[in-house]
């Protein structure tokens, strides 16, 4: 390799090999492998049955992969297969250094509870004890993510779609992470609020620096978030490469099929 | 060489094994209580048993009794602190008869107490047993459905989420407004529920000299606060664990320190505030202690003469 003298690339946040997932005999994933740089956005792209959820949960960490590794940049250990690790130690690296933001909000919010009380969860989990901070924390995240901080006190349900999104994206971000998953963020919403929910999903991670896997197959979404791509089919990755490259020049067939049956209006 | 046991005097019409469980539940029942004692706040599975009585009536505090108890001991058992409540009139005549214990409301004489939602008032010596009902053993449950996740999180002390309620409770009464079944860190190390006792009775838990049993029947499981354990109460920094206060008295014996249960009497919105424990009022009214409604006998015709407005 030819190290440019003077310039040292970043070591990767996030690093996938050989990710492979079987379910029985039918094909999840196959032989999936990149890095992630810290305060990088990759978009995983492609039409339903692809396997991006898949891809997702197993780097994610809900679902253990076939044979393959996922290595993560953790605070305590270093760069290691999260797999490798213990069950608690795992799980409280997902808590402390990771957010999922889920398509539908009922699966990343806790209906039961104030929206509020949701998005301070992830401070309590982390272990603070100290209701007036934790509030204070909560109201400045509603205002971050442009939600009326007198509302504070109630239930997600009466709350629209959109903004019940809002509170699940201030949840995964408050405690500050290091690295976000989104499993199709703004697919449940009409395009107005989806515009909306983009542009300030944009201003965050941008703001943050935040490393993002976003999943989606809405090629709008993908050309407005991410850096990088990844075009998948059938379950393995066709295409790689910068977001206005694969999507401006296309190589592969299945690609250059996905970016031209997007509507143009 | 074993002398012959002699029979009892109801011999004719026992139908059931002593204390009504048979041997092999009851040797069951107490190898789960000596490991829920060994990890204190752990809930240990049992095999449940159906018992005479629906679950939610105590069936579990019925297994956890039968499984200690024997002819030497005598038995106290309270409803909500009373001693004469259906309920625990019918469990105390239930020991009573199948395994032939002498019966007691006194608190200072009982060496097994069976309890629903409260701890009496007097302390608790060294060699006595308080059998909790309990209808939810698990202090999660509410915020998180799944047992496999709940257990999980009482494997790794995951317990912020408990945290969630309490802010919950902050946020909508600007105080922790939860009155009973108020979780508890045991050796902080176990999150447990203490079973829906008044917040008032939680700090009589630590150090206790007592040992505590709790049994779900339905939830089948049981767990333990061995003598002399740390229990906390969770809380917050800036809103600190506090238990109930009455400006009130007891209207029968003036006990200003016990835990007080509000009476309505009329329609005319009068009230009173009694000791919930029926014991320790009793035996205050006895060292003469009077509330200021002592000795007030109902005026049945006055109250047919001026219906209540």
């Amino acid at each position: 390799m030819n190290a440019i003298p003077g310039r040292i690339a970043p070591a990767p946040l996030l690093s996938v090999e050989g990710l492979t997932k079987w379910y029985g005999h039918v094909l999840g994933c196959r032989d999936v492998a990149f890095d992630l740089r810290p305060g990088e956005v990759l978009g995983i792209v492609g039409e339903s049955g692809s396997g991006k959820t898949t891809l997702l949960n197993c780097i994610s960490g809900k679902l253990t992969p076939t044979s393959g590794e996922v290595r993560f940049d953790t605070r305590r250990f270093g760069l290691t297969d999260i797999y490798g690790l213990s069950e608690p130690d795992r799980r409280r690296m997902q808590r402390e250094e990771w957010g999922f933001v889920h398509q539908n909000p009922r699966d990343g919010l806790r209906m039961r509870v104030s929206g509020g009380a949701n998005v301070a969860e992830p401070l309590m989990n982390l272990g603070s004890r100290h209701y007036g901070n934790m509030r204070q924390a909560t109201i400045d995240w509603l205002d971050r993510v442009e939600l009326d901080t007198r509302r504070i006190d109630d239930k997600p349900r009466n709350f629209s779609g959109g903004m019940q999104q809002r509170i699940q994206v201030a949840r995964n971000l408050i405690h500050g992470p290091r690295l976000v998953f989104m499993d199709e963020p703004t697919g449940g919403l009409d395009v107005s609020v989806q515009a909306r929910l983009l542009d300030l999903l944009r201003e965050l991670v941008r703001d943050l620096g935040l490393a993002v896997i976003i999943v989606t197959h809405d090629m709008a979404v993908a050309r407005l978030m991410a850096d990088r791509l990844m075009v998948m089919k059938g379950g393995e990755v066709v295409e790689t490469g910068l977001t206005d490259q694969v999507l401006d020049d296309p190589q592969h067939p299945y690609t250059q099929l996905l970016v031209s049956s997007v509507l143009q209006i | 060489m074993s002398t012959p046991v002699p029979a009892r005097a109801n011999a004719p019409e026992r139908y059931y094994n002593y204390a009504y469980l048979d041997e092999q539940t009851k040797r069951m029942i107490r190898r789960s209580i000596l490991k829920a004692l060994a990890i204190p706040g752990y809930q240990v599975p049992f095999g449940s048993r159906e018992m005479p009585v629906p679950y939610g009536w105590g069936t579990g505090g019925i297994q956890l009794t039968a499984a200690i108890i024997g002819p030497d001991d005598v038995y106290k058992c309270i409803d909500q602190g009373a001693d004469d409540t259906t309920n625990a009139v019918s469990i105390r005549r239930f020991f009573a008869n199948v395994a032939d214990v002498a019966t007691t409301e006194d608190t200072g004489e009982a060496t097994i107490i069976q309890t629903r939602h409260r701890i009496p008032e007097k302390p608790l010596k060294q060699g006595q047993v308080l059998v909790y009902q309990v209808p939810q053993p698990e202090p999660l449950r509410g915020l998180e459905a799944r047992e496999t996740e709940t257990r999980a999180m009482h494997a790794y002390e995951e317990y912020g989420l408990q945290y969630v309620s309490l802010y919950e409770n902050i946020s909508a009464y600007g105080r922790i407004a939860a009155t009973a079944g108020y979780p508890v860190m045991v050796e902080e190390r176990y999150l447990m529920s203490p079973s829906p006792i008044p917040k008032f009775d939680n700090p009589k838990m630590a150090q206790n000299e007592a040992v505590m049993l709790f049994g779900a029947g339905r939830e089948k499981r049981i767990y333990a606060v061995p003598p002399f354990t740390r229990v906390r109460s969770l809380d917050f920094e800036d809103y600190p664990f506090e238990t109930q206060t009455w400006e009130e008295t007891c209207a029968l014996c003036g006990a200003e320190d016990s835990y007080l249960d509000e009476v309505i009497l009329d329609d005319a919105g009068d009230k009173m505030f009694v000791c919930s424990d029926s014991h320790h009022c009793a035996e205050r009214r006895a060292a003469g202690h009077v509330g200021p409604m002592a000795g007030h006998t109902l005026d049945q015709d006055a109250a047919l003469k001026e219906p209540a407005q």
